[in-house]
């Protein structure tokens, strides 16, 4: 009993301070490089490379990739927004230890199965990586950056995800609620 | 005067600030709950609006200090990037990314978060957000259309509407005022809680709101770093105390033949002007481009001297005064206009042999120093040449 208490996780922080603080990450972010941000682009790195190693014949036949290489002629890896996802992991990993909520765990609404929860989660995530695409950027480097500094499309995409998430929200409540 | 990278910072050193500032920025998404799939997706349920929270004041944070800094010369929101706008792409794009999220229970950079401290939910997430990124990279031709259709650049929502980035600031910041109390009545409807809250803390909540605007009103209502330079420069004209440094003609060409290393000539009128004629090793910067970025060590450095003309007695002290508000270089003023200077060494005419003597020697002065001046801008056309500094267009992405 003793030992349940002393591993309970801690309360999260207060979600207006930690907006406050999140304001300044992205302040101090878009004032050292000028741009704000961001996560889906670490995931285009990592396509990218796995593309260029796996199957270089193909890399070197399309022209996204070669578009990508002239753009990007030091590498997908030597990126700000790789590293800045290392350090998200880090980060998110650290802040989990002092919290104590590490550990193997699979979250789910009260009536999927596992494998739903994880079929979901791949699909969304599909979805999610092909919008990020088209829409030149996620809930941080399109939405929450933009709208720092104002941008018409980032406030639009902002819009548009959380819009499209209500209008879907009441056909998927069975992933989520009791 | 910020962004820091290229010029302060280097590309290669800014990689390093990357992986400290996705330290910070996945550590406050963990300690705000963004790692629970449940948590985030509250928000779509009325049940936790933890998401709303936390966006809404980071963003809001963000915008008003960027605002903030611009207004005060720091950071020069003329070339931070502004997410382009392609209409379509941007709404579509936006709305698959809904139903991931509805579907996935993550975004991109919250999944990275909770699969930090270990969640499977978030791997499997992070493995189909990778499918669809490569998914996207393979149909890519399928789509170029679409995504690059209704390219409307670089645009502000404020211009796009049609107000000042400060008008908009202040409808964002009260929007967003609007829906945390909404939410948070409708949160408590949801869990079946009473909307009871301590005064103390009311109070505190009331104290931040109140702060944000207080900041925006700091940059509608007092005077920018532009503001506060023309209006020092109303004063002093208007005063009549600050004391210029002037330089003769003629000593400006000696200076020029002998010191050429230890001088900026700056010509402060326009570019036509400057094109018709302009003094030997000269540089163009038009009074209104003063304050650009890419001039500012000019008027930092210590090195040289700073030496400013024009045709207008006005237009140059108004110039060099700007200059020394700017920074710390030495500036000073040439005493003669660019037309007389024109005429006293290019365009004057020989006078008869039994003029006054030292008539006689100040036309060979002059022309001496004219045919050594241009020899000088022939021999240094190339190397002497002031190195361009571009205006380097930030890149964005994600």
């Amino acid at each position: 009993m003793k030992k349940s208490e002393l591993i309970k996780p801690k309360a999260y922080m207060n979600p207006y301070l930690a907006g406050f603080l999140l304001g300044l990450v992205l302040l101090a972010t878009i004032y050292i490089t000028g741009r704000g941000l961001g996560a889906s682009g670490a995931f285009k790195s990592v396509v990218i490379a796995s593309v260029e190693t796996i199957a270089p014949s193909h890399a070197e036949s399309t022209t996204y990739y070669t578009d990508f290489k002239a753009e990007n002629p030091e590498g997908p890896w030597k990126n700000f927004l790789v590293f800045e996802i290392f350090g998200v992991l880090a980060g998110a990993f650290f802040s989990g230890v002092l919290a104590n909520r590490t550990g193997l765990k699979l979250e789910k609404g009260p009536r999927v199965t596992n494998a739903v929860r994880i079929g979901g989660a791949i699909l969304g995530g599909a979805l999610f990586g092909y919008g990020s695409q088209l829409g030149r950027g996620c809930t941080s480097g399109s939405a929450l950056s933009g709208m720092a500094v104002l941008s018409l499309g980032g406030i639009l995409t902002m819009l548009a995800i959380f819009g499209g998430a209500y209008a879907l929200a009441y056909f998927f409540r069975k992933l989520w609620l009791k | 005067m910020g962004p820091l990278v290229p010029y302060i910072i280097s590309e290669e050193f800014s990689l390093v600030i990357a992986f400290f500032l996705g330290i910070a920025f996945g550590f406050i998404l963990e300690q705000a709950g963004f790692s629970s799939t449940k948590k985030l997706i509250g928000l779509f349920y009325g049940y936790d609006f933890t998401v709303l929270r936390v966006f809404f004041t980071a963003g809001i944070t963000a915008m008003a200090g960027v605002l903030l800094m611009g207004h005060y010369g720091i950071l020069d929101l003329s070339v931070i990037y502004v997410n382009p706008t392609f209409l379509k792409s941007a709404l579509l794009g936006g709305l698959i990314m809904g139903a991931g999220f509805i579907i996935g229970g993550f975004c991109p950079g919250t999944s990275v978060c909770a699969l930090a401290i270990g969640k499977l939910d978030a791997l499997a997430f992070v493995f189909g957000a990778i499918l669809g990124v490569w998914g996207f990279i393979e149909s890519f031709p399928l789509v170029e259309n679409l995504y690059n259709a209704n390219n409307m650049g670089m645009v502000r929502i404020s211009d796009y509407l049609g107000m000042s980035n400060i008008t908009f600031g202040f409808l964002l910041a009260l929007m967003a005022v609007g829906a945390f109390v909404a939410t948070w009545f409708i949160e408590n409807k949801v869990n079946n809680r009473e909307s009871k809250i301590e005064p103390a803390k009311r109070n505190r909540y009331a104290l931040a709101a109140a702060s944000v605007f207080v900041v925006l009103a700091v940059v509608a209502f007092l005077p920018g770093k532009q503001d506060i330079i023309n209006m020092r420069i109303a004063e002093a004209k208007r005063q009549q105390t600050c004391v210029f440094k002037e330089i003769p003609a003629d000593k400006l060409a000696d200076e020029i033949v002998n010191n050429y290393y230890a001088l900026n000539i700056i010509d402060v009128r326009s570019p036509q002007e400057f094109e018709e004629f302009h003094l030997p090793m000269a540089i163009n910067i038009p009074f209104e481009n003063m304050m650009e970025r890419q001039y500012e060590p000019l008027f930092r450095q210590r090195l040289k001297n700073n030496i400013f003309y024009a045709d207008s007695d006005t237009l140059v002290r108004m110039a060099c005064l700007k200059a020394k508000y700017i920074g710390k270089s030495e500036n000073m003023i040439m005493r003669e206009s660019a037309r007389e200077f024109r005429e006293m060494f290019y365009l004057t005419e020989a006078p008869s042999p039994d003029a006054p003597k030292n008539e006689l020697q100040t036309y060979t002065f002059r022309t001496t120093a004219a045919r050594k001046m241009d020899n000088l801008v022939e021999a240094l056309k190339n190397i002497g040449a002031p190195v361009k500094r571009e205006v380097v267009e930030v890149k964005g992405g994600c």
